[in-house]
């Protein structure tokens, strides 16, 4: 057994799962920095009080979520090309660009739904006290109103992180070389091996370790505020 | 002169005429309680001094000042609302305390925001904080809360809540404290601590607006009555006057409906 983990074979396949994963985590946090901001600003769109915004946005939000992410990636990274609308840079640095801003819209498209019911669940009330306390709109969002809508937002939020630490996978579609990529090549022939079955698998051991990382993580974050109701 | 002098207010949601014609006026040191079945207007009128709802017609003052005019736009620019709303102070039926802060915290936060727009702040931070510190633990202790300025409001019982709401409303200082339904909200047996509370202030001759569902309270701490139905002041007097001895048919069933209850 011994033997097995420290053959070469084993070597070669572990370094090419590892680079692979460093890819799932550069698409993990890009799309959580892109999406998480331009998530809210979506949220505001979808509550306008200008109806043709709030049209516009809820309708953009309904195509999003209403279709699979999958076809997302597909279009946005094969259709530019085809209808020679503008090209996406060559090679590995192309299908990450295209693939992270597949994954952004789609998921601040999630996030902004997650937002408003945040901000809308926050009472009315809340707002109206500090209101009558003559507190201005700046103050009553940063020292009332946000850190009830946080509160609201994690758990639903760490619901759709975790998807998202999988999600990443389906990058694989336009062959960005992230973990399975990775760990399929050696069952077709990767660095003079194939036919290995087992490096597909593997590639679970890394999404386990990292959804469970973040499980706990924001675990803590919801635990830490719990000192109000 | 009055403190407080309201002035033919009128107000709609969208075509239903929620307040007709409304005038009273208050004298410094007097609490006016405002009787009436649900759905009368005495909560959107409350709203109405508290800039929380802007009235269609009429003319608000206080200490002699105009201070909202339907007529006058000018009187109506939102970073002056601001300042005038501090004329009021506002009891909510729902509390509204803010969770994510303790007792004292929601008694201090607004004026420690207020205080930090001031020039001299930055000078004497620490010194200032602390004054507004104590000044809350004060207003604590007269709200028999001592024990619980470091408690959240999940901590609390819905009495002591609405005491920490009202120790709230009184750091500010405002001309007139308004009331409305303080003991709605509240199991019966827990009413008795809130109105003893609104009783120590009258007896301190705090300028008062009571909207309440309890009659023998109005009766008994009040200095005059309005009683409203439909958005309009069928009756106002003395409290006293009013409730045990009613000159309008319509305060007399309202009344009669209490008594039964």
């Amino acid at each position: 057994m011994m033997e097995f983990f420290t053959s070469s074979t084993f070597q070669t396949v572990l370094s090419a799962l590892n680079s692979g994963f460093l890819k799932t985590l550069q698409l993990f946090f890009i799309t959580l920095l892109g999406a998480l901001p331009l998530g809210l600003i979506i949220s505001f769109g979808s509550m306008s009080r200008f109806p043709p915004l709030r049209w516009v946005t809820r309708t953009f939000v309904w195509i999003i979520r209403g279709t699979p992410l999958v076809l997302q990636i597909i279009a946005l990274f094969y259709i530019p090309g085809t209808k020679k609308w503008f090209y996406w840079p060559s090679g590995e640095t192309g299908r990450m660009i295209a693939v992270c801003v597949a994954f952004i819209i789609n998921y601040a498209c999630y996030f902004s739904e997650i937002y408003r019911g945040g901000i809308q669940g926050v009472p009315k009330g809340q707002q109206e006290a500090g209101q009558v306390l003559g507190m201005t709109k700046l103050q009553i969002f940063r020292h009332i109103t946000l850190l009830q809508m946080i509160k609201r937002i994690v758990p639903p939020m760490s619901n759709e992180v975790i998807t998202l630490v999988k999600d990443t996978s389906l990058a694989r579609v336009i062959a960005l070389q992230e973990v399975i990529w990775m760990g399929e090549s050696f069952m077709k022939g990767n660095s003079g091996i194939a036919g290995l079955v087992w490096p597909l698998f593997f590639t679970a051991v890394y999404y386990l370790i990292f959804s469970g990382v973040v499980t706990v993580l924001l675990g803590k974050l919801e635990k830490k505020m719990e000192f109000f109701q | 002169m009055a403190v407080l002098d309201v002035h033919h207010i009128e107000k709609h949601f969208g075509p239903t005429r929620v307040l007709e014609d409304i005038s009273f006026d208050l004298e410094q040191g007097q609490a006016l309680a405002i009787i009436g079945s649900s759905g009368s207007g005495k909560t959107t009128l409350l709203r109405c001094l508290n800039f929380l709802e802007k009235p269609d017609k009429g003319v608000i003052s206080v200490n002699g000042n105009v201070i909202f005019d339907a007529a006058d736009p000018a009187t109506q620019r939102e970073s002056e609302v601001r300042k005038k709303r501090l004329h009021f102070g506002m009891v909510f039926q729902s509390f509204n305390l803010f969770p994510q802060y303790t007792a004292l915290k929601n008694v201090t936060l607004a004026k420690e925001l207020l205080f930090q727009e001031r020039p001299e702040f930055k000078a004497n931070k620490k010194a200032i904080l602390e004054e507004i510190q104590e000044e809350g633990r004060e207003l604590l202790a007269k709200m028999g809360l001592s024990e619980r300025a470091n408690h959240y409001p999940s901590q609390l019982s819905g009495g002591q809540q609405q005491r920490v709401a009202i120790a709230r409303a009184l750091a500010l200082h405002p001309d007139i404290l308004c009331f409305d339904e303080p003991t709605s909200a509240l199991d019966p047996e827990l009413t008795g601590e809130v109105l003893k509370v609104i009783r120590g202030l009258a007896e301190q001759k705090t300028t008062m607006i009571i909207v309440t569902h309890e009659m023998a309270f109005a009766r008994d701490v009040a200095d005059d009555v309005i009683f409203m139905d439909e958005g309009v002041i069928v009756e106002k007097g003395p409290a006293r006057e009013v409730i045990e001895h009613p000159r309008e048919e319509r305060t007399r069933q309202f009344l009669s409906r209490y008594a039964e209850s």
